[in-house]
């Protein structure tokens, strides 16, 4: 195969990835942007739809589809439960300290991957992809649920902006994000709305987990990889800022894909992390964030 | 006339600092009253124990029959207490549109509220799709004041609504509490500004290290002017 068509494939690669990296790293941004909560079980959550999505479609059987749609609503639906317990016994009884929080998360974190251990077990089990279609072009064959993944992540990225951006539940949410107690003033109640943010964010990187886990296998380690590109993403794009989150998504998945085809996915992983300490160092409020006030 | 509004022996602070001690003050409906009082006297934080946004550990907050400080703080705007301030407090990302918005929300009010409320302030017209932050200071004001007023409040808190306007601006702000008052809204103001004070309020209540030592009618300030200068510092 020759250079273009190489490069292709690997930019394809890369755009599957920043697709599921993007609806990851969204529920994180979201999450600090309303809450300033830094939620390091986020990639738990993630873990946790992957696995709950294999237990789901291995539960209702039939044709794959079937299994997949179903792991699609009831694994998002169940890791947003958790997360929901987790807010009410967790993050609001310490009123969402920032410090607090994260030792905390910590805590839910290891909680998250050990009760995973224990009823999943430690092996690496594949869900069947709902559909096995290959797109055949000039210089490669392609799956096209592979495709689709893009797509759909699209179409969930767009839903999202369209809520934060167009809807009174959006203005309620990006209020309290920038100022909670006049929120409170006016009568928002901020302890809800946060509660329905965190929610919302797992359910993102839940829903992100079930299109990853066709293409590659449930784990209950698999949390660790989504956190630290979450957090890249973030650190980049600007905490709580969807566009930056979006773009920054797309520059590190692609990159990614592209460096892991070409060259080697550790040298992926160095060039993401060295953009972050750049970006710290020159730019601490990332690419589209604003500086704190 | 009766009362709107009652405090009664609070005691009001923040972590382990106590900042009001026994606070009583009581709100005449229709009536301005107005908190005068050195800084850190207590002024802004009789107004967030009123609206909920700090917990009283002692004594009462009552609206009419409805006691305050038993409802959640989010409940209070509803229960017809809007808030201005201090620096306005902007949501300063967003639109002027959508900072109006937010006040309409807070007890479910109409498009005939918002228009009522622009007829006030017609130069928030001319900026609805600007971000707020981005307004000069008296236009700021007037969006914190029109927010709050999206209500439709039985009783308005404005702490400190000239701090840094310009005299044609604060001119303005007084017609508008004026205007207010005319509609029978009953207002508590803290001001600094004797002048101000003069011009607008009913009654004027002294706060010093966190109680309310003194409670006047304003006509009684003209005749002692030595009553600011032991209570303000500044005559």
């Amino acid at each position: 195969m020759g250079f273009g068509p190489y490069l292709l494939l690997a930019t394809l690669e890369g755009l599957v990835m920043a697709a599921v990296l993007a609806l990851t790293a969204l529920g994180l941004s979201l999450v600090f942007g309303v809450m300033r909560v830094v939620n390091v079980a986020h990639g738990e959550f993630f873990m946790l739809g992957a696995v709950l999505a294999w237990a789901v479609s291995n539960a209702v059987g039939g044709h794959p589809a079937i299994g997949f749609l179903a792991a699609l609503v009831v694994a998002p639906l169940a890791v947003g439960a958790v997360a929901l317990a987790s807010e009410r016994l967790v993050l609001r009884r310490l009123n969402y300290n920032p410090e607090a929080t994260i030792v905390a998360t910590i805590g839910l974190l290891y909680i998250l991957q050990q009760v995973a251990l224990t009823f999943y077990g430690a092996d690496a089990r594949p869900v069947v992809a709902p559909f096995n279609v290959r797109l055949q072009l000039p210089w490669f064959g392609y799956s096209a649920y592979k495709l689709s993944v893009i797509g759909f992540s699209l179409l969930l990225l767009g839903l999202t902006w369209f809520v934060l951006t167009r809807t009174k539940i959006g203005l309620i949410m990006r209020a309290t994000q920038y100022d909670r107690e006049t929120a409170t003033a006016f009568g928002i109640a901020v302890d809800k709305v946060y509660a329905g943010v965190f929610v919302a964010g797992a359910m993102l990187a839940a829903i992100g987990a079930v299109l990853v886990v066709p293409i590659r296998q449930a784990h209950y380690l698999m949390g660790h990889d989504p956190l630290l590109l979450s957090f890249i993403v973030v650190i980049i794009g600007g905490l709580g800022s969807l566009r930056g989150t979006m773009v920054a998504a797309l520059l590190v998945g692609l990159s990614d894909g592209i460096l892991s085809v070409f060259f080697s996915p550790t040298l992926a992983k160095i060039v993401a992390t060295t953009a972050v300490a750049l970006v710290l160092v020159f730019r601490p409020q990332g690419l589209f964030g604003t500086a704190q006030r | 006339m009766a009362d709107a509004l009652a405090m009664d022996k609070v005691d009001a602070g923040y972590g382990g600092v106590q900042v009001l001690r026994g606070f009583s003050m009581d709100l005449r409906a229709g009536e301005v009253l107005c908190l005068l009082g050195r800084n850190g006297a207590g002024k802004t934080t009789a107004l967030k124990t009123i609206m909920g946004l700090v917990r009283p550990t002692a004594g009462t907050v009552r609206l009419g029959a409805v006691e305050l400080s038993a409802l959640p703080a989010h409940e209070v705007p509803k229960a017809g207490v809007a808030y201005v301030p201090q620096g306005r407090r902007l949501f300063a990302e967003l639109s002027v549109a959508e900072n109006v918005e937010i006040g309409l929300n807070a007890r479910k009010k109409g498009n005939d509220v918002r228009e009522s409320v622009l007829d006030l302030f017609p130069i928030l017209r001319e900026r609805w799709r600007q971000r707020s932050g981005t307004l000069s200071g008296g236009e700021q004001q007037m969006l914190a004041m029109a927010r709050a007023l999206c209500l439709e409040p039985s009783v308005l808190l404005l702490d400190e609504p000239t701090e840094g306007l310009m005299p044609s601006m604060i001119a303005r702000i007084r017609e508008t509490v004026a205007s207010l008052k005319a509609r029978g809204v009953s207002t508590i103001l803290v001001e600094q500004r004797v002048d101000a004070v003069l011009s607008v309020a009913d009654r004027v209540a002294f706060v010093e290290n966190g109680r309310n030592r003194e409670t006047v009618e304003v006509s009684r300030l003209r005749d002692e002017p030595g009553l600011v200068k032991r209570y303000v510092g500044v005559g």
